[in-house]
């Protein structure tokens, strides 16, 4: 991340830096939309329209904030945004806008938007941080669809709502892994994908507080 | 009484904030490192939620909802629909109590500001309060449900973050496999409390 490139800007929030997996950021969400894909791909979607506009609007206007009330502004550019969102999802796709319920709306205190705001569009040009924002709404967005593909793949046998694997209710073969649909599976899939990210890349390794002491050899403690 | 009770066990146990809906998870995974300062926010939150949610729902009746102007007299004031301005108001009120609530403490209760320190502040952008607030609307609770179902919530978030603090502080001391350590073992430990939380579904008082 140390030079600012359009293309590094755009793309290495996806993989390298991602903003859920190395961040913790905005994990509130991602896991309660995760039972179905075609969900989570509106949700994605909307995360990446509030994240990239905020960012564009937020850059846009910074050299005119004072800075003891930066939060509020960039709160209420937030919020008016999520608002277009979410009139906009209950007037072209009402199923989706109830299903999503108040998730949508909790897109104002997801910690990505606000962050990158906060991080990045108050420093770099309205160009750059619409790219920033997009980059950072695809990383989201990315684990969203991943959680949700086995989620959704493994728990209901279906990926977007197409039937892959037959399940036994309809006379196939499979038996859908009922835990899958249920909450706690989204945790336990997000942190073997943390394990897998970090052991790809070892340098995000969190050191530990307090290494064990091998046990001492039979013959010293005599 | 009873349906106030079985609300508030409801929103502590079946429907827990965190373990249920994933709210507030930043912060949940942020702050639960030592139980002490998992109880503090635990408590900031509660006290957050018990009055947001409630004034929100004063805002929504009064203000927001279809007809809500009709106490003002404005002539046509009975058509005027400004529910689409929730979210906006919602964020607006929770930002503006919790700083009126920050310079409360400060000046009559001293001892619990600097318990709660620097999380207050951070308690606005928690996705807990804001969807405490959302889900009351979602679900149109009266007043009178609405401030047990904020305390409710607010407590049964409480609950699992210093739950999830004890653990953490007994798991520093033992072997986790490299790539796991910290954040991936916080994250199977949550998913397996979630799993505990899930046998208190279905109860009903």
């Amino acid at each position: 991340m140390s030079a600012v490139t359009p293309k590094g800007v755009l793309v290495n929030p996806i993989f390298k830096n991602n903003p859920i997996a190395l961040q913790i950021l905005g994990i509130c969400s991602a896991l309660a939309v995760t039972t179905s894909m075609s969900v989570s791909l509106v949700m994605a979607l909307a995360v990446i329209a509030v994240t990239a506009f905020s960012n564009l609007f937020v850059s846009t206007i910074r050299h005119h904030i004072p800075s003891s009330i930066r939060i509020i502004v960039q709160m209420t550019i937030i919020a008016s945004l999520v608002i277009v969102v979410d009139q906009v999802l209950k007037a072209y796709a009402y199923d989706m806008s109830k299903q999503l319920s108040v998730f949508v709306g909790l897109i104002i205190t997801n910690c990505i938007v606000m962050g990158r705001a906060e991080a990045f569009a108050m420093q770099n040009g309205p160009g750059l941080s619409f790219l920033d924002g997009i980059g950072n709404g695809m990383g989201y967005g990315v684990i969203l669809l991943i959680v949700s593909f086995f989620r959704e793949l493994l728990g209901a046998g279906s990926v977007f709502g197409f039937t892959i694997l037959h399940t036994v209710n309809d006379g196939g073969w499979y038996v859908p892994n009922g835990l899958l649909l249920l909450p706690p599976s989204a945790f336990f899939i997000i942190g073997l994908f943390i394990w897998l990210l970090r052991s790809l890349n070892p340098e995000q390794i969190e050191t530990n507080e307090f290494v064990i002491r091998k046990n001492s050899m039979p013959k010293e403690a005599v | 009484m009873e349906h106030y009770l079985s609300l508030f066990v409801a929103s502590v146990f079946v429907e827990n904030m965190a373990l249920a809906f994933f709210l507030g998870m930043c912060t949940f995974l942020a702050v639960s490192k030592k139980v002490s300062s998992a109880i503090g926010l635990g408590i900031a939150v509660v006290v957050v939620l018990t009055v947001t949610v409630p004034v929100n729902n004063l805002v929504l009746t009064y203000l927001l909802e279809e007809g809500a102007l009709t106490w003002t007299g404005i002539e046509g004031a009975e058509n005027i629909d400004l529910s689409f301005l929730g979210l906006l108001s919602y964020i607006g009120v929770i930002a503006a109590l919790v700083q009126i609530m920050e310079m409360f403490l400060d000046k009559y209760v001293p001892a619990l500001y600097n318990a709660l320190g620097v999380f207050l502040p951070l308690i606005t952008v928690n996705c807990a309060i804001l969807g405490g607030v959302l889900f009351m609307v979602e679900r149109n609770y009266t007043f009178g449900e609405s401030v047990v179902y904020g305390a409710g919530a607010g407590v049964g978030w409480a609950l699992a973050i210093t739950a999830l603090a004890g653990i953490r502080e007994k798991l520093k001391y033992s072997d986790v496999p490299a790539g796991l350590q910290g954040l991936g073992i916080t994250f199977i430990t949550v998913g397996l409390m979630s799993l505990g939380f899930m046998s208190f579904s279905g109860i009903q008082l």
